[in-house]
Order: C-alpha cells, then sequence, then structure tokens
C-alpha cells in the first residue's frame, strides 16, 4: 500500500516535471517566434510603404517644401554620403591603430585594460551624448552647425567599433606567425602591417563595413551637429541635410507628401543597413 | 620525451586551446640597424591612438560639466527632483524627463528579459541544427536595423494597431479597479510610456538574445550531459545547471540591453509623444524622456539657462548609462575569469 502510494506520487511527479518542461519549451518556440515576427512585419512595413514611395525623382529632385506635388531626396542622400564616407575616413585609422595597441602592445598593463573598459562603454553610450560632445566643442566655437561637426561626430562613434573588432580579429592571430616574422629580423612595426594585420584583414573590413552600417542610421548625433539643410550642399561649413535627419523632420509632419518621402529614406536606409551587414558577414565567414 | 609534452589540450572538451594567444616567447631582437625610428614612430601612433579613447571620455564628461555649470550652479542637485520645465518662466527641474527615461526602460525590460532568455533557450538546446545559424543571424539584424526605422514604424504602424487593440480593451477591462485603473487612464492613442517601452523593448532583445546565447554556450558540454544523463528534462538543465553557471554572464547581458534602452533616442522620440507632464501615473499617457528632450529642444534653445539645464539632463542620462554599463562589464568579464577556474 504504502509502497503503491510513494510510486503514483513519483509517477505524478515525473508527469509534472514532463508537463512543466513542454511548457517552458513551447513559451521558448514562441519566444524565438516572437522576435522573428518582428523583424518580418518591420521589413514588410518598410518594403510595402517605402517601395511605393521610391521614384527616379527621389534620387535625382531636391527636398520640397510641404504639399509640394514633386521632390526628391537627393540633398539629403548626398549630405549622408559625404558625411557618412568622411567619418569613416576620419575614424577607422583611429580606430585599427587602437586595437592594434591593445592586441599588440597593450595586452597587460593600466593603459590596455583601461582603454578597454573605456571602449567598450563608449561602444554603447548613447549616441546623443556624443552630439551635445561635439555641439559644446565645436559647434560653439565655430558659432554655426556644420557637415564637419557631423563628420566629427560620426567618426567618434566609428572609432570603438573599429577598435572593438579590431583587437578581436588580431588575437585570433597565432603568434607563432609573429615569432617567426621576429625571428627573420623584421621590426615590429613591419610584422603588425605585413603579417598580423594583413592575416586579420578581413575581419577588420568586416569591422569597418559593421561601423559603416551603424553610422548610415544614426540621427540623434546629427540633429545638433550637421542639424539639416533644405539645399544642396557640399560645403562642409555650412549645415548640411542627411538622409536619417530629413527622415525625423518628415515624418512627424503632417505632409503627406513629406511622409511619403520620409518613408521612401526609411526603405533606403533600411536596405542598405540590411546589405552592408550581410556583407560584413559573408566576408568574415569566406574567411574564417 | 613525455615530459617536453604539452599537458593533454583535450581537458576541457568545450574550448579549443589551438586558438588561445599565448605569450610571445622572448622579445624581438633589440638592436636594428635601420628602422629603429619607424618603430618607435608606430609604437608612438597606437600608444596616441589609444590615449586619445581615453581623452575622448574625459573630454565628453568634461564637456559636459561645463556646458551644464550654469545649471547645475542654480539648481544643484535638486534638479533631479525638481518636476516644472517652463522655458517661458526660465525654469527647469529633470524630474519628468528622468522619470520618463527610467519607466520606459523598466517597461522594456519587463518583456525583453523573459523573451530573450526564450530565444537564448530556443537556440542553444532546442533548434536544429540547420535552423540555428539562419536564425541567429534573423536576430542580429533586428539589432542591425536603425532606430529612426523602429521609431517611424513605431509611430505609423505599430501605435495605432496598440491603440485599437490593446490599449481600448485594457482600458475596459480595467476601469475602476483601484492602481490598476489609474495606470491606464488616459487617451488610447499609442503614444506615451507604454508604447515607447514597448519599442525598446523590441531593440533591445536582440542585444540581451545573444548576449545570453554566447553566455549558455559557455556553459561545459560535460556538465548539461551529466544532468541530461540523471534523467533531467531540457527545462531543468536550463533552469538549474546552465542559469546558475552562467548567471553572472546573464545579469551582464540584461545590463548591456539596459543601458541602450536608457540612451536610445530616435525611437523613443517618435512614440512618447513630448509633453513634459507627470500629472497621472497613467503608462498611456504622453510624456518625456531625457533623450527625446534633448532631440526635440536643443537645438532650438537659446544659450543660457534652458541649454545648460538640457545638458545638465544629458550629464544625468550618461552618467547612469555608465554605470549601467560598467557593472554589465564587469559582470560579464567576471564569468569569463570564473570559466577557466570552474571546468
Amino acid at each position: 500500500m504504502n509502497a503503491a502510494a510513494l510510486n503514483a506520487s513519483r509517477l505524478a511527479h515525473h508527469a509534472s516535471r514532463k508537463r512543466i518542461n513542454v511548457v517552458a519549451l513551447t513559451l521558448s518556440l514562441a519566444a524565438m517566434a516572437f522576435g522573428v515576427f518582428w523583424l518580418l512585419w518591420i521589413l514588410f512595413e518598410t518594403v510595402r510603404l517605402g517601395f511605393g514611395g521610391l521614384a527616379l525623382a527621389t534620387f535625382t529632385e531636391m527636398t520640397p517644401p510641404p504639399m509640394a506635388e514633386t521632390g526628391g531626396l537627393a540633398n539629403a542622400i548626398f549630405g549622408s554620403l559625404v558625411m557618412v564616407g568622411l567619418a569613416t575616413l576620419l575614424g577607422t585609422p583611429i580606430g585599427i591603430l587602437a586595437g592594434v595597441y591593445l592586441a599588440e602592445y597593450g595586452q597587460k598593463g593600466w593603459l590596455g585594460s583601461t582603454t578597454r573598459f573605456i571602449n567598450d562603454i563608449l561602444l554603447s553610450a548613447p549616441s546623443i551624448v556624443i552630439g551635445l560632445f561635439i555641439y559644446a566643442t565645436v559647434v560653439v566655437r565655430m558659432k554655426n552647425f556644420s557637415g564637419f561637426a557631423g563628420v566629427l561626430a560620426l567618426a567618434l562613434i566609428v572609432i570603438p567599433v573599429v577598435i572593438r573588432t579590431t583587437e578581436n580579429m588580431l588575437s585570433l592571430i597565432p603568434n607563432a606567425l609573429r615569432e617567426a616574422a621576429y625571428a627573420l629580423g623584421t621590426p615590429k612595426w613591419r610584422v603588425i602591417m605585413t603579417i598580423t594585420l594583413k592575416s586579420a584583414w578581413a575581419g577588420v573590413m568586416t569591422g569597418i563595413l559593421l561601423a559603416l552600417a551603424r553610422i548610415s542610421g544614426e540621427t540623434a548625433p546629427l540633429l545638433f551637429t550637421a542639424l539639416s539643410n533644405q539645399f544642396w550642399t557640399s560645403n562642409l561649413n555650412e549645415p548640411m541635410a542627411s538622409l536619417p535627419v530629413t527622415i525625423f523632420k518628415f515624418a512627424m509632419s503632417p505632409y503627406e507628401n513629406w511622409q511619403k518621402l520620409a518613408w521612401a529614406g526609411v526603405f533606403i536606409i533600411t536596405i542598405g543597413v540590411l546589405v552592408l551587414n550581410i556583407l560584413a558577414r559573408v566576408l568574415f565567414r569566406n574567411k574564417h | 620525451m613525455a615530459a617536453t609534452l604539452p599537458a593533454s589540450r583535450y581537458d576541457d572538451g568545450h574550448k579549443d586551446k589551438n586558438m588561445e594567444r599565448t605569450d610571445p616567447m622572448g622579445r624581438p631582437p633589440a638592436t636594428r640597424r635601420s628602422s629603429a625610428w619607424a618603430d618607435t614612430a608606430f609604437s608612438f601612433l597606437a600608444h596616441a591612438a589609444a590615449l586619445i579613447t581615453l581623452a575622448l571620455l574625459a573630454g565628453i564628461i568634461g564637456s559636459l560639466v561645463v556646458g551644464a555649470a550654469p545649471a547645475i550652479q542654480e539648481y544643484g542637485l535638486s534638479f533631479l527632483w525638481r518636476s516644472d520645465w517652463d522655458p517661458v518662466k526660465n525654469s527647469y527641474g529633470g524630474l519628468v524627463m528622468i522619470y520618463g527615461t527610467l519607466m520606459t526602460s523598466f517597461i522594456a525590460l519587463c518583456i525583453a528579459v523573459p523573451v530573450s532568455f526564450g530565444i537564448a533557450l530556443f537556440l542553444t538546446e532546442m533548434s536544429p541544427n540547420w535552423l540555428r545559424r539562419p536564425l541567429g543571424i534573423a536576430v542580429e539584424l533586428l539589432a542591425a536595423v536603425p532606430s529612426i526605422v523602429y521609431g517611424m514604424w513605431g509611430l505609423l504602424v505599430f501605435g495605432p494597431i496598440l491603440a485599437t487593440y490593446v490599449q481600448a480593451p485594457l482600458q475596459s477591462l480595467l476601469t475602476g479597479v483601484p492602481f490598476l485603473g489609474s495606470l491606464v487612464t488616459g487617451p488610447p492613442v499609442g503614444i506615451g510610456i507604454l508604447s515607447a517601452g514597448i519599442i525598446l523593448a523590441i531593440m533591445i532583445i536582440p542585444f540581451i538574445a545573444s548576449v545570453m546565447r554566447d553566455v549558455f554556450e559557455v556553459t561545459p558540454q560535460a556538465l548539461k550531459e551529466s544532468a541530461y544523463s540523471l534523467g533531467s528534462t531540457t527545462w531543468e538543465v536550463v533552469y538549474k545547471v546552465v542559469l546558475p553557471y552562467t548567471k553572472t554572464g546573464v545579469i551582464g547581458g540584461i545590463m548591456l540591453g539596459l543601458g541602450r534602452a536608457l540612451g536610445e533616442t530616435m525611437a523613443v522620440t517618435f512614440v512618447i509623444g513630448n509633453t513634459n507632464q507627470l500629472n497621472s501615473l497613467s503608462v498611456f499617457e504622453a510624456a518625456n524622456s531625457i533623450s527625446s528632450a534633448l532631440a526635440n529642444e536643443f537645438a532650438e534653445a537659446g544659450a543660457g539657462l534652458h541649454q545648460a539645464s538640457l545638458i545638465y539632463l544629458g550629464l544625468v542620462l550618461f552618467f547612469i548609462t555608465f554605470v549601467v554599463l560598467s557593472l554589465s562589464k564587469v559582470l560579464l568579464s567576471k564569468l569569463q575569469k570564473n570559466e577557466g577556474g570552474r571546468t
């Protein structure tokens, strides 16, 4: 009797454990579906609303006044390309050098560990604070908003991303390679330039592409550095339009033509960023 | 012969010792005829680049403190709990925005943590191998979508749906219920703290989920297999073996997500409503957060107390995220250190 009761309670316990397991795994499946669901929904809406608004004029005409019949995003796209390009050119060398420092010079020691710590924080620091910093140091001193200030703000976001990936990629290079080069009498800077950096090049490029993708969509640091501009300008001393800031302005407005252009802009940015991300992945995967 | 062989590299199964860096043996030759200066110059450049990063942090803090100085002198720390924000009367306090920032991030965490845990569990324990990679990439792409896309989607697509199908039913259900009823008053228009929290949750799920997945994978295979062989169910293995083993890393991942949520600007600015009020605790009311106040007002604010107060807000935001992100970093690195000792 007692043994039977014990057995029954064991079976009941076993059944309840199994039930809990099924419930938990079902919930986990639901969570996965939940995550993928948002991605698909956002992409679907972006394509549905954005692709419809896309036309040749989007790439050839300037941003229109409210309620105009025609108009495009040419000046905003151009401004974004200029600022993102220059920021990458400016930020990448500093990022790579600092990454080289972390991987090749400062594996130990206070400067290395502090820099690594600070860099990881800068990597996720609010980008709007970077905008405030550039405003306080550059815009106030130059006394006007400018494309140049926008470039600086974006470059400051590029640096931590590139440092992180460069360091990670360089630490994957086996030390035997370095030692072999030293044994042949190669100076350290040549070892780094022609052996380690060269073997890690695909990984470093991945980092640059990811940084590019990140800053192409950044809006907050441009709001009070580059501001915006209704007209075409290639003068870095003037306020400069950019795609994200233009989208922000147009999407928040009640005008239908502006909202339509904003969706077209969102479509362009999303596709661009996703393509850069996938490219970075493919590049990295082919090499490793 | 045996003495010269390295210790077995298969002793801790899950990790390939081959891939780990060893210390270089000896130093590079000290005397060189031609390129000593090039070596010095290169080393100097690399050191300078690392120092720039440090200077950057100091510069950010320094410039924010200088910019905020008028407001700090005027209000001191009482800025943090003063609730009026009135550019006309030139009187400022940060309580409304600080509350908005903390509340939206709190809602985001409440949604994102369980979902991310589920995703990480699925990716590490349940998913068939062929599905693991594409799903992992899908989650990471969700992290890559620029925040302005989330914002616009939230305002024009998600907001109206939330208002019709979630807010209105909730309101009719909870009106009259003490406390809960007061959380859902206000016009159900799909803009406000709740929508901002939900959008933030969607944005930080990929960050938390991918950190959780990575730390779950750190758990030694032998530990999990022992539990399975004793008859544990998958859930028991994750809840009683994997989770205790990786808890510092999991908390670190959550902190990382929190840091992102606190500082997120564009997605919140679109949907929070940008109204400086704190009349009710309702999560349906339009409100404001630190980052969206900066995004909306800063470019128009004239120099003086208004601008200084906005920079003060930025300083508060930077301080909060700095603390949260530091904690996250410390917890995550603790897990990495333990890894060696416990296997």
